[in-house]
Formats: structure tokens, C-alpha cells, sequence
């Protein structure tokens, strides 16, 4: 196959992905929703769980993005130094972007800073968003592809702590975040943590974190701890769907750390919210594929 | 029973209603945010729509053109309503909108701006675009183009419009305020008893 046919097969793939995970959720977060709801007794929370599922339902059915906020397209990619189309990956997302936005159709939300106009194509300066992670002698590429909503991205906060202020510390900044921005970023929320040496090493991280699947921990036995009890913390809070309040608050708190500075802790907390519209797949050489996020899938 | 209100809303309609109501909407609501906002707070430009008796709705929605004067509203979801705190209390003055939709709560301005001119501040539950957008029978007209497909006036005429929970009533009742009081005494609470766990610096 030559090498045009190549990169249209795969932006076709990617664009048909973005389009199908902008209305149907991951298995892993529909199972969760289903047995928070489970938990909830009043009645103002179970009315709010109900619409959340009837709303999920008519996107499937209407086949329409559940959430009119499709974000901007974030993509994470741990790309092998032999992946055959390994030159042309900026051109391939970006196209699938611009494929998905007229054909799903995806809200218009790039806006050009300093020139401030929205571009109308979901595509402008340095987005869709790209981080690159190299995997030495892999001939394939694992993709996480992910819409960042604005109610889920304000929570968004980075700073960097004096170790005297310790891990305690950066707990207080993680709950204080709950109960002021993460209220109003549609509850209950996935959290991710970023904990490392500066802001911006903490807030990739943080953002990373949002990209595991549920039910995953850090390798690290105290930082899984630290989820563990970060979640058991935030939900005893009981934001509840929407922050109407309710038994619960979050579908996890995932942790991603790197080591520090002796001087430093940076630290970092990112927000994904009930809608967590993240899509996993990886490509082999010859552009089969399998996705992860999503096990009944057919593009 | 559903409680279904009309616009145009009366202040007599607005008395018996209280923050955690549900309440459902007949008639017409007006997509409304930052910028069109800014515009008349700040430049002083009035909006092109009568909002007299009306409602807004914080929201951007995803419409497709269906021939060349119409359009479709695919996906319509709230927006962050506090995103509009600053204006909203001048807002209500300067227009007589009756009725605000939104996302997560607003603040002591907009409940100060809400008891003064009569007005209430609710909640559609967010992330429910399409649910929402199967409750808008027609686009009937669409003002401010120019500020693209989000912030676009979109008037929309919906059909039993919900839920919708009502948080900030014309009597100065603020459902987020009153939770979040609750939320951070209990967030005190869980940081004490977490800190203890985490004293991984030693």
C-alpha cells in the first residue's frame, strides 16, 4: 500500500474512533456510573443519574455526541521509532479532527488566542493537542485520544510546594479543588494527580493519570495508597452527581509521579468528568488495530 | 405531578418556587454566555432578542444548517455558570430575563440580582446534550453569528424543558452555597484524619 493510502486509512480510523467515543463511554466508566447510582438514595441524585443514562441512551440511538462540549481533541501517543507513518503523525490527527468535527459534527471549540477567533474548523494553532511519548524498537503506536471539556478542564491547578509542606500539602490543594471548581465540573469526577518537580512535569502528569483505565493504581505501593484513600476522602465529601450532593463524589483519583528536586514538590490536579470521553487503540504496522477503551466497538 | 412553567414568566410565578425545586419550561430560551454578556455589560450593546419575561440558557451548543435559513440543534448542554458571575446581576436589570440555565452554581451577586429584580437561576443536568436538544422543537432564530457556533444567540422554543433544579431562588436561597458550607466542614474533616496517613517525608 503506498504511503498516501496509508495515512488516509488511518485518519479515516481515528476520525470514525473520535466520532463513536464522542457518544458511546468507555466500558470501564458505564460500569462505574452504573454502580454509583447504585448508592444513591435521594431523590434529587437518582433523578440526575437517570437523565445522565436516558441522555446516553438518545446519543446512541440519535447517534449524536452525548456532550455538545467535544472539547478540544487531546491525543497521547507512545509511538515505536519503527511505526511505518511515524513521520506523518501531526497530519494524520489533525485531519481526523477535522474529518470527525464535520462528520460527527463536533463543536467549533479552537479559538485563536491573542487574535481571538474561533477558527470553525476545531483545528488552530498548536491543536489538537499532542504529546509524544518514543518507545525504542516498537513497530506499533498505543493512542489515547481524549476530549477535554471546559467544565472539566477549569479545576485545572498547578503549583509548586516547599517540601516542609509535604504530601499533607498537596492533599489540602487536592481537596480544596474538589469543593470550590470540582463542584461545578460535573461530578462524579475522575481526578488526576501529577506529583514531581515543577508545574508543567506535574501537570502533564496530572493529565496523564486521566488517561489509565479505572480500577488501574500506581505501581508505586504508597502513591496507590494515596488513591485509595484520596478517594475514600473525597467521596466521604459527597458531591454527589452534579454537585447536587450524594453518597459519592469521583469514579477514582488516579496519581502520576516522577521523582524531585530536594527543594520542591510539584504538584498538579486535573479533572475528568461523568462524560469521560477517552478512547484507547493501538495500530500495528499494517494498520489493524485493536481498542481497549471500547470492547463492542465496530468502526 | 411535572411543575411546567411559560414564558413569559411572571414574578407571581417565581414567589412559590424555592431552591431544589424541579421545575420544566413551555415557550422560548435564548442561548446566552461570555461574550454576549460582555457585550452588553461592558460595551453597553443590547441584545438583539427581548428577553423581557424571558430565559437564557449558559450553553454552546452543536446546531448543523438544514437548508439556508434553518438550523437543527443537535447537542445542547449547560455551560459553567459562574463563568458569567461578574455580569449576571446587571444583566438581569438591564434585560428583565426571568429565568437562567445554567451549570453548578453562581453567587452572591447574581442571589442579590435574583431577589432585587425576580428572577432564578437553574440547573439543566450537565453532559445531557441530546437529551436536551430532543426538548427543543425549533431554532426559530439565531442573532450575533459572528460570534460563532457557541456563542451565538440561539432561539430555541422547547417543549417541557428539564429537569431543571432550581438553585438560586427570588427569596435568596442559593443551593450550592448551602451544600458547599456542608461540603467544606466535612472536607475538613477527611483532611485531618488523611494527612495523618501520608507523612511519607520523614
Amino acid at each position: 500500500m503506498d504511503i498516501e493510502k496509508q495515512k488516509s486509512e488511518m485518519t479515516d480510523t481515528i476520525a470514525k474512533f473520535i466520532k463513536y467515543f464522542g457518544k458511546i463511554l468507555p466500558d470501564d466508566i458505564q460500569k462505574k456510573l452504573k454502580e454509583l447510582a447504585e448508592q444513591e438514595e435521594s431523590p434529587m441524585a437518582k433523578l440526575t443519574y437517570d437523565t445522565m443514562f436516558k441522555n446516553q441512551e438518545l446519543a446512541r440511538d440519535l447517534d449524536r455526541p452525548s456532550c455538545q462540549d467535544t472539547g478540544v481533541i487531546q491525543f497521547f501517543a507512545k509511538v515505536g521509532t519503527k511505526f511505518p507513518l511515524i513521520d506523518h503523525l501531526e497530519e494524520i490527527f489533525t485531519n481526523a479532527v477535522l474529518k470527525a468535527t464535520k462528520e460527527a459534527p463536533l463543536r467549533h471549540n479552537s479559538v485563536q488566542t491573542f487574535d481571538e477567533y474561533n477558527t470553525g474548523t476545531n483545528v488552530g494553532y498548536r491543536t489538537p493537542s499532542i504529546n509524544y511519548e518514543i518507545i525504542p524498537n516498537s513497530d506499533e503506536i498505543n493512542l489515547d485520544i481524549y476530549m477535554a471539556g471546559g467544565g472539566c478542564t477549569l479545576p485545572g491547578k498547578a503549583m509548586v510546594l516547599m517540601p516542609g509542606e509535604g504530601y499533607e500539602g498537596a492533599t489540602k490543594f487536592i481537596l480544596d479543588q474538589m469543593t470550590s471548581y470540582g463542584l461545578n465540573a460535573c461530578p462524579p469526577l475522575l481526578v488526576g494527580v501529577g506529583i514531581a518537580t515543577s508545574v508543567e512535569t506535574a501537570a502533564v502528569l496530572s493529565k496523564k493519570a486521566l488517561m489509565r483505565p479505572l480500577g488501574s493504581h500506581n505501581p508505586n505501593p504508597k502513591a496507590a495508597m494515596m488513591e485509595e484513600e484520596l478517594e475514600k476522602s473525597i467521596n466521604a465529601i459527597g458531591l454527589g452527581p452534579q454537585g447536587f450532593s450524594g453518597a459519592n463524589s469521583v469514579m477514582g483519583v488516579h496519581i502520576e509521579n516522577a521523582a524531585r528536586h530536594p527543594s520542591t514538590i510539584g504538584i498538579a490536579v486535573n479533572t475528568g468528568c461523568w462524560s469521560h470521553r477517552r478512547g484507547n487503540i493501538i495500530f500495528h504496522p499494517d494498520l489493524s488495530y485493536e481498542i481497549t477503551s471500547h470492547k463492542e466497538v465496530v468502526l | 405531578m411535572k411543575k411546567v412553567i411559560s414564558t413569559p414568566i411572571s414574578d407571581e410565578t417565581l414567589k412559590d418556587i424555592h431552591a431544589g425545586d424541579v421545575i420544566y419550561l413551555d415557550g422560548h430560551i435564548v442561548t446566552c454566555r461570555d461574550v454576549a454578556h460582555r457585550r452588553l455589560i461592558e460595551y453597553g450593546r443590547e441584545i438583539p432578542v427581548d428577553l423581557a419575561g424571558g430565559a437564557i440558557f449558559h450553553a454552546g451548543p452543536i446546531v448543523r444548517k438544514k437548508d439556508e435559513d434553518h438550523y437543527e440543534m443537535v447537542s445542547i448542554g449547560p455551560t459553567t455558570s459562574m463563568r458569567m458571575e461578574k455580569f449576571e446581576k446587571e444583566f438581569i436589570k438591564q434585560t428583565g430575563v426571568k429565568l437562567i440555565v445554567g451549570k453548578g452554581g453562581m453567587g452572591a451577586d447574581t442571589v442579590e440580582g435574583c431577589m432585587n429584580y425576580k428572577a432564578i437561576h437553574c440547573v439543566f443536568p450537565a453532559g445531557c446534550a441530546v437529551l436536551a436538544a430532543t426538548e427543543v422543537e425549533e431554532i426559530e432564530n439565531a442573532e450575533w453569528m459572528d460570534l460563532g457556533m457557541p456563542e451565538t444567540l440561539w432561539v430555541c422554543r422547547v417543549k417541557e424543558f428539564g429537569p431543571l433544579i432550581v438553585s438560586i431562588d427570588t427569596h435568596g436561597g442559593n443551593l450550592f452555597e448551602s451544600n458547599k458550607i456542608i461540603f467544606n466542614e466535612k472536607k475538613d474533616k477527611q483532611f485531618e484524619e488523611i494527612s495523618k496517613k501520608l507523612k511519607f517525608i520523614k
